[in-house]
């Protein structure tokens, strides 16, 4: 099992070859299971300084603080969800990459559906217009 | 409806959606800004040695009684050197002054306040940084207010500016001590 964990670990990893590795050995948990856990919970906590990365892509010195701190709390023992309101306590929602569903977020969350179910409206008075209200172009011939 | 006022309408809308973000962008918002969720919060837990001196230490129970204009600030950070001539202004005018010298190294914040000035009362040291997080601290300088029932009620993010301590930070304190 722990081996396996590890190879999880270390494939996890080689997926991110191509950018700039930001978790620092020297970060890492000896226990594969705490890390496996605190990668999955870094990449669920937004970079403050460089607000569109997540805290496990970061090289800024806050986000290295802070995924020392999540490591910190695992080895505590404080599960998941735990870590992320001791982090959105502080921070504000905006410290989590999915935003909680709340009434502040209601138009982030069920805007996609709105702009679906118009687009399909638009799209179904646009064919129903077609078939009724214009006519149809005649056939060349019949004009003439 | 007809349908070709659609795209219209929706342009229309849009257009009336960046402007209006424009114009507050130009009336000082700043885009990036993060809210702060601190402000009407009591002040976290924290326990810091106090700079130069050795063996005492600062508590957030120190914060009760009196109000405290608290700054995180760093001997490394540019920005602290451009708010500091304002932090010497606000000595004296009813709030006591908490330096938190964030994550620095060895004596290097008192060479710093030798060489710009200490308008500090009380400076504490936050060596790994970990009550900057308490106070959802993101970059330095940052600055908070904080009442004398140790609530905080303000929160600066990033270098003070005379405008910021002329139109709210001082009539702040000043109510705050009524």
């Amino acid at each position: 099992m722990r081996r396996f964990l590890m190879l999880m670990i270390v494939l996890s990893s080689l997926s991110y070859s191509s950018k700039v590795f930001s978790v620092q050995p020297d970060e890492m948990l000896s226990d594969p299971v705490l890390e496996l856990r605190a990668r999955e919970i870094s990449q669920k906590i937004r970079c403050l300084v460089c607000q569109n990365q997540p805290i496990d892509d970061s090289d800024a010195d806050l986000a290295h603080d802070l995924r020392i701190l999540v490591r910190e709390r695992l080895v505590a023992g404080d599960t998941n969800d735990q870590i992320m309101k001791y982090l959105a306590d502080r921070y504000g929602d905006y410290v989590l990459l999915s935003p909680p569903f709340k009434v502040t977020t209601l138009v982030l969350w069920l805007g996609p559906l709105f702009f679906l179910l118009g687009g399909g409206w638009v799209m179904a008075s646009f064919y129903r217009n077609r078939k009724n209200g214009v006519p149809r172009p005649r056939a060349r011939k019949a004009d003439w | 409806m007809r349908i070709s006022l659609v795209p219209m309408i929706i342009f229309v809308v849009l257009a009336v959606i960046f402007a209006w973000r424009l114009v507050l962008v130009n009336q000082g918002e700043v885009p990036n800004l993060i809210p702060s969720t601190m402000i009407g919060r009591v002040a976290p837990v924290f326990d810091m040695p106090v700079l130069r001196k050795n063996g005492a230490q600062f508590f957030t129970a120190d914060l009760r009684g009196k109000v405290h204009f608290i700054n995180f600030f760093a001997s490394w950070c540019v920005a602290c050197r451009q708010e500091h001539s304002l932090l010497l202004q606000l000595t004296g005018q009813g709030a006591v002054l908490v330096g938190i010298d964030y994550k620095d190294a060895g004596q290097d914040a008192v060479q710093w306040l030798v060489q710009m000035g200490d308008p500090y009362d009380v400076i504490a040291v936050d060596r790994r940084g970990r009550v900057g997080i308490d106070f959802g601290v993101y970059g330095v300088p940052e600055s908070y207010v904080v009442d004398r029932q140790g609530v905080i009620r303000f929160k600066q993010t990033g270098p003070l500016t005379v405008e910021d301590v002329q139109t709210k930070i001082l009539p702040l304190i000043k109510e705050l001590n009524k």
